[in-house]
């Protein structure tokens, strides 16, 4: 079997188990024996993943089948794309795809069976649009698929659709992603205008060959990163990603962290070879990529919610990963996308172990869980290394990489940036850290009767189940352990495989290589440290009073606790528009449109009632009007017709 | 005599008939204005019969002549029936057809 067709199998499974899921109500509705089935399709698809990755060799291959007959030669094509990048991509999805449904076993086990079994028929759904996406071999089933996984991102947000936070997040999220699509499909049209091709292949043999007019290309390569931009959560379309914690943390593990938000990432890799010719776009990405990856981790220093602080951070490392393209080295990205991918997935997962344990989003309500969830604190502290950039982690190389290639593509301004946010990185990280997992245990926090229900979206019922669980309060069951230590495991796999063996999960492509300078280790590494000796003497130690620290940074504090108003400019520059705009039509329809239909109304009244007093009704005016009438006709047609 | 002294005669009674017809105000003359206008009619269709030399008109005459009859009794009969019901047979205090 050749890898083409094991990536279709590891395609096929998570629709099949989809489309029974979805067709065979019994089996949705029973909830468990559903979730079997999709576990089922899920494993079958890493499967299938892992063959067609380890099988894998030179050579892009393809396995396609034509679509939208038109004269001549088909518009498009739809199958898989298998080359380096997609199948290693494949293995991520289908890997933390299966492990999160693996752990919501656990994670949801209160949910009613109806609930539990649409869950994993949107999970099963979702796996297969992300895996269509990666596989895509060209843009406009890349553009179907991404419409998808926006779809099922919506979906499960909105899982308890019940509360209104849930609800609104979800539908905010669909439309910021929207706004950016948007962009993406006005690029692939305008693409195709100049190409004539929705292929990638196609489109990279016009590039090689000078083909494609430069003339416009900035215009097109901006609006794909548009789309990029809105998936991906780059400023000013990230406000999405921390409301889309309202969904079951699995849900913000898999679509919110590891896989979907990066499919914008993966789409810059994919078109690298595009966005190359036009420089001055790619700048732009990678200003903003740093921008982002500033404003997301300030905004994560002052978060209370576990789950937000971990949101901010992805928006800040989708930040890394485009400054890295910016710079014009795709595969740093790439590579830190997937090392993120495993990392993030574990904090994540580890996040909700906590909160499973704990009942509350809220850090101030935790504290000294690493004595009662050993094994979870260890996993959660390997993450946390990782998405450190501490040595031997598998964030450590991508992170280093990244930093390289932007001072090797010569933007010095994103790299101080950049440098910055290592260090804030650390510092907020390891705040999560110390203030979960160690110091004194919040004495009243076991007592979740008391309190308002804190805990993102879950039900009442699971209130009381929470209080018991909170009793023992000890490391998770086996389902959620599991998918955690491996996570954690490879984590530390990747890390130290790249350091020692071999040259990273993805090889960089010719002439991609960049030699960076001999002291960005030590100057990474350090300011990581120095990150985590911060959080450490302000949390652990003490020595550094969080408040003053606060102070010190007050207009920065305050500014980042009100989300630097971005939210507050959307609504107010969307809400207000709305209104002026629809003011604007109401008056347009009460004064002008109005206005004119009552005009002629009125103007007929009153003429047909001036005209009445010649209707006399008297026999002989009709037959006098007559007469003047036919002789007029006469006159007329004697003097005028020929 | 031509066939224009012909044409001449039916339109003066025509227009006697038209003229009749617009100002009397008793129903009685409007009907007898009427009379006059299709018996104009009828001068013109003999006449044009007679000068082309073909029957048809003729025919048509005598079809006229018994159409007109009938429509006298008929507007005779209207006449008397609207008697009845207004008690006048002044045409300007029949305005029933004012809008």
């Amino acid at each position: 079997m050749g890898s083409a067709f094991l990536t279709l199998i590891a395609l096929l499974a998570p629709v099949a188990a989809f489309l029974v899921l979805a067709i065979v109500a019994p089996l949705r509705r029973a909830g468990r024996p559903g979730a079997y089935f999709s576990i089922l399709g899920a494993t079958g698809s890493l499967a299938a993943a892992v063959m067609a990755w380890r099988r894998y060799d030179e050579g892009a291959t393809r396995l396609v089948w034509d679509w939208l007959p038109s004269q001549g030669r088909p518009l498009a094509t739809i199958g898989v794309l298998v080359d380096e990048t997609s199948t290693v991509m494949l293995v991520l999805v289908a890997l933390v795809a299966l492990l999160v449904q693996v752990y919501s076993l656990s994670y949801l086990s209160d949910e009613p069976p109806q609930g539990l079994g649409r869950y994993y028929t949107y999970q099963s759904l979702f796996a297969f649009s992300m895996m269509g996406l990666v596989l895509a071999p060209n843009l406009l089933q890349l553009f179907i698929c991404w419409e998808l996984v926006g779809l099922c991102s919506y979906l499960l947000i909105g899982y308890w659709y019940q509360k209104p936070e849930a609800a609104r997040a979800a539908v905010k999220a669909f439309w910021t992603t929207k706004a950016g699509d948007v962009g993406l499909l006005i690029g692939i049209v305008m693409l195709w205008k100049v190409s004539g091709t929705f292929d990638f292949g196609e489109m990279r043999v016009m590039v090689a060959g000078n083909e494609l007019p430069l003339a416009g290309l900035s215009i097109i390569t901006f609006c794909i990163y548009l789309g990029a931009m809105g998936k991906s959560a780059q400023f000013p379309l990230h406000v999405w990603l921390p409301d889309a914690m309202e969904g079951p943390t699995p849900v913000s593990a898999l679509i919110h962290a590891a896989t979907m938000v990066t499919a914008g990432v993966y789409l810059l890799h994919r078109t690298s070879w595009l966005f190359a010719l036009t420089p001055d776009v790619l700048v732009i990405v990678a200003w903003i990529g740093a921008f982002t990856a500033l404003l997301a981790a300030v905004l994560a220093c002052v978060q209370d919610d576990i789950k937000r602080v971990l949101a901010y951070s992805t928006v800040s490392q989708l930040g890394y990963m485009m400054a890295a393209i910016g710079a014009g080295f795709s595969t740093a990205g790439f590579f830190h996308l997937l090392t993120h991918g495993l990392f993030k997935a574990l904090l994540f997962l580890g996040a909700g172990a906590v909160i499973h344990a704990v009942g509350s989003n809220d850090l101030s309500r935790m504290g000294g869980l690493a004595r009662r969830m050993p094994q979870t604190a260890i996993v959660f502290i390997v993450g946390t290394l990782s998405l450190a950039g501490i040595p031997l982690f598998a964030g450590f190389l991508s992170k280093e990489e990244i930093l390289g290639s932007v001072w090797a593509g010569g933007l010095v301004g994103p790299f101080a940036l950049l440098m910055l946010v290592a260090f804030l990185t650390a510092f907020y990280m390891f705040r999560v850290v110390f203030l979960a997992f160690f110091g004194p245990a919040k004495a009243g926090h076991y007592d979740s009767h008391g309190h308002e229900p804190v805990v993102s979206g879950f039900s009442q019922t699971h209130q009381t189940h929470d209080a018991h669980h909170a009793a023992h309060h000890g490391d998770p069951p086996a389902p959620m352990l599991l998918p955690l230590w491996i996570l954690a495991l490879l984590s530390m796999a990747v890390g130290i495989y790249s350091t020692f063996i071999g040259p990273g999960l993805v090889a960089a492509p010719e002439g991609a290589e960049h030699a960076a300078p001999g002291w960005l280790t030590p100057a990474a590494v350090g300011v990581a440290v120095a990150g985590i000796a911060l959080a450490w003497l302000t949390y652990q130690r003490g020595t550094i009073n969080a408040a003053s620290l606060a102070s010190m940074f007050g207009p920065i504090r305050r500014a980042a606790l009100a989300k630097f108003w971005i939210d507050d400019l959307f609504e107010g520059v969307f809400a207000a528009g709305a209104l002026a705009f629809s003011r604007l039509v109401g008056w347009v329809d009460r004064y002008l449109v109005d206005g004119v239909l009552n005009v002629v109304s009125a103007w007929t009244v009153t003429t047909g009632d001036e005209m009445r007093s010649i209707q006399t009704g008297r026999a002989q005016d009709y037959v006098y009007g007559l007469a003047v009438g036919l002789l007029l006709l006469l006159v007329w047609a004697r003097w005028s017709l020929p | 005599m031509g066939l224009q002294a012909y044409l001449i005669l039916a339109a003066v009674i025509f227009g006697i008939g038209l003229f009749g017809v617009v100002t009397r105000r008793n129903t009685i003359g409007i009907l007898l204005g009427i009379e006059l206008m299709l018996n104009a009619v009828n001068i013109n269709l003999v006449a044009f019969a007679r000068f082309s030399g073909s029957e048809i008109g003729m025919v048509f005459t005598v079809f006229a002549i018994c159409i007109t009859v009938a429509e006298a009794a008929m507007g005779l009969a209207i006449v008397i029936l609207l008697f009845r019901i207004r008690r006048t047979v002044m045409a300007d205090h029949l305005d029933l057809l004012k809008g």
